[in-house]
């Protein structure tokens, strides 16, 4: 069939079964958006490319789909910066599709020119300038292909605006073929056998588990492979809601904020069972006291993650969900009765906590009151900082793709535009986003975007005026010397949000958190609750960067 | 140590950007590296050395073998292999050195490709011992201009490339 490169787009758009993009039209991509206009798709216009950017991960991280951004050229491609790396840090697929100025014009400095795929290589799994018109079809559905296989990520389509124009044949490939581009799906029998072996072996096996259970729904399997072998699970920020927080062997979050049981289960475990993630200096600390006496099996669909930060005895290249089935097929439970005891009892002895203090408002049982009113089937996203860590501590997370957060890139800004986006895959949940005050100014202008689209998101503000973490790093680290990280001059949240339309609230005690909770989440439409908390507040425990993590400031509680 | 690392790719605008872009942005070091044609249409090769430690090696093929425009990566210090680079010298050539120039040349087997009243430029092929020893020689001369091609090496015997197991 006979179409422009702009109707090509949609044609792909539509085969690729995608139902609503987030983006913001300019100069190069008039003709695609006169496109949109003509034949129809649910756009959501964001107040920034950033936002969009996130929403459509945001969308992303919710759904398992992939989400997609569209940008004009030049500012418009680099304000999606921030968001493209956010995702392929924490390897999340969306198509980021930008305008770019007419071909004969690219390389000439001209108006709203940015080499896009230029400054994006190192951010996008790969990334495409479209010079062909008879390429397009092919590019489209290599991307979405690319996003959504493997380890996940985003890639990036440059459109120069007169190949938007430009008629061509359309016929959407079925099948892909790429010679550079086969991940390894199924993991080594050999292998899986040994780390069967290597589990009948063990006396204190640890599964340690990251975002790629979730990336690849293998929750079901990891829980089953807990249960059925009896070894304790400890999961990564990015990997929280893989496991019910009250299944008993579940140890929380390991690393800088881990917990006590997670950190002290890494450190004298003889075998750990890592699957889908990938030993980030926040989860490991000083990589040579990490895991010292244990055996390593190391399951991932990115061959590259194995052996970079740490030796895998037991390497697995492979889908985790493949992986874990085909190990639950062959392997024989050991006796780790002494060792669950063991770490059961550093569990309920060092739970994470906090020291309440009379007539003062803390932030983590703002956090936790949130959640739990929030009913079972919420989404929640968070920015960074924190109130990030407060959030993976105190919400008690049921189900994967609940919780949504920044890890690998710790990205501010983030949290709003996604729950933007998480609201627009599940219009019918609560979508709350657990927010810092510093994070939340980031991106604040979407509020209008939640606002026109009837986007209900709750946005619990943790206000503690201050860069919180960066406040804590000082305290902690430089002797108090607060540079920079007071937030005076921030505006008066709620009437921030009324001049949007949406509706603010406010609590500053403790005993007015339920009624404001409550009354947030029947409110209709966006709402932005400013919770005013002892600004002192320290995230607890936590280790130093590069020391051991068992080394831990406040893991014992008070 | 060094290592010299077989890259084929997809012939397609901005591959070696890709590939140099990776190694600059995980910091490994390039030494050297040639660019060119493979007996297949579409296909080109580059030859990189690099100098990794062994865990550093294994990361960087592995980190190429993600870039999606590269088919193959292959090391070729795993097997027995033959590598050359392409040197163009320049030195002083008053005509009374002229004879002595020459000698160096002819036991260097390297070739005189241009002469000018003051001037001489020769091409050198070898590997990089030879190489240096052929500047070595020319130093005394007084070398105004040098530039070399990156190595490029094959497998020994009938094996090709595409055979390594990687």
């Amino acid at each position: 069939m006979r179409m422009t490169g702009a109707q090509m787009v949609l044609a792909g758009l539509e085969a690729e079964n995608v139902d609503v993009v987030f983006g913001l039209p300019g100069g190069a991509v008039l003709t695609l958006y006169d496109a949109i206009y003509q034949k129809g798709l649910r756009h959501i216009l964001t107040r920034h490319e950033q936002g969009a950017a996130h929403a459509a991960d945001g969308y992303a991280r919710a759904s398992g789909k992939t989400g997609v951004v569209i940008a004009t050229s030049g500012p418009g491609a680099t304000n999606l910066i921030t968001g493209i790396a956010t995702a392929y840090m924490d390897s999340i697929p969306i198509v980021a599709i930008t305008g770019q100025v007419a071909r004969p014009a690219i390389g000439t400095d001209a108006f709203q020119e940015a080499d896009i795929t230029g400054i994006t290589m190192p951010i996008t799994k790969h990334n495409y300038l479209v010079k062909d018109i008879n390429e397009l079809p092919r590019i489209i559905k290599e991307a979405f292909h690319i996003a959504g296989s493997g380890r996940k990520g985003p890639v990036l389509i440059d459109l120069p605006k007169d190949v938007q124009a430009e008629e061509g044949q359309f016929e959407y490939p079925q099948q892909v073929e790429i010679a550079g581009y086969k991940p390894t799906f199924t993991g080594h029998t050999g292998q899986i056998v040994r780390a069967a072996a290597a589990i009948k072996k063990a006396q204190r096996p640890l599964i340690y588990s990251g975002g790629g259970v979730i990336s690849s729904s293998a929750h079901e399997e990891l829980l089953e492979l807990s249960r059925r072998a009896s070894i304790p699970v400890t999961t990564t920020l990015t990997g929280l809601g893989s496991v019910p927080y009250d299944y008993e062997l579940f140890l929380g979050m390991p690393g800088m904020h881990g917990t006590y049981a997670a950190n002290h289960a890494i450190n004298e475990a003889d075998l750990l069972i890592t699957i889908g993630a990938r030993f980030d200096d926040r989860v490991t600390g000083k990589l040579d006291s990490f895991a010292p006496g244990a055996t390593v099996i190391h399951i991932d669909i990115d061959p590259a993650e194995i052996g970079k930060n740490v030796t895998a005895d037991i390497p697995i290249v492979g889908d985790v969900k493949y992986v874990l089935k085909e190990l639950l097929k062959r392997f024989k439970p050991a006796d780790t009765r002494a060792w669950c005891e063991r770490v059961l009892a550093w569990k309920s002895s060092y739970p994470v906590s906090f020291k309440q203090e009379p007539g003062c408002l803390k932030p983590q049982p703002v956090i936790e009151e949130f959640y739990r009113l929030a009913g079972d089937d919420v989404i929640v996203t968070t920015d960074v900082g924190q109130h990030q860590m407060w959030a993976a501590h105190f919400c008690n997370l049921k189900s994967p793709r609940t919780f949504i957060s920044s890890g690998g890139l710790g990205t501010m800004g983030f949290g709003f535009p996604a729950a933007l986006g998480a609201q627009a895959a599940f219009p019918e949940r609560t979508v709350v986003c657990i927010a810092g005050d510093g994070s939340f100014q980031m991106n604040s202008q979407e509020l209008a975007t939640a606002v026109y689209y009837k986007l209900p998101v709750k946005v619990a503000i943790i206000n503690n005026q201050y860069l919180g973490m960066v406040r804590q790093w000082q305290k902690f680290f430089y002797e108090g010397r607060y540079s920079q990280t007071s937030l005076a001059g921030s505006p008066d949240f709620v009437r921030l949000a009324e001049a949007y339309g949406a509706t603010g609230y406010r609590a500053v005690r403790p005993e007015e958190v339920t009624a404001v909770v409550q009354k947030a989440l029947n409110t209709p439409g966006p709402v932005v609750i400013d919770f005013q908390v002892d600004p002192e507040e320290n995230v607890l425990p936590m280790v130093a960067p590069n020391t051991s993590i068992i080394e831990m400031i406040g893991g014992e509680g008070f | 140590m060094k290592r010299i690392l077989a890259i084929l790719v997809e012939d397609r605008p901005g591959v070696l950007t890709r590939v140099s872009g990776l190694f600059s942005r995980r910091g490994y070091n390039i030494q050297n590296i040639a660019v060119g044609r493979t007996v297949e249409p579409g296909i080109s090769r580059m030859t990189v050395t690099v100098e990794a430690d062994f865990v550093t090696l294994e990361q960087i093929v592995k980190q190429l073998n993600k870039l999606v425009n590269v088919i193959k990566v292959s090391d070729l210090m795993e097997e027995p292999s033959v590598g050359r680079e392409l040197m163009l010298v320049k030195v002083k050539a008053e005509p009374n050195k002229r004879s002595d120039i020459q000698q160096v040349v002819s036991a260097f087997r390297a070739k005189v490709i241009d002469v000018s009243p003051e001037s001489m430029v020769m091409e050198v092929t070898g590997d990089e011992g030879k190489l240096n020893a052929f500047i070595l020689m020319m130093q005394e001369f007084g070398i105004r201009e040098i530039v070399s091609t990156g190595k490029v090496s094959l497998l020994r015997g009938s094996k090709v490339t595409r055979d390594i197991r990687t």
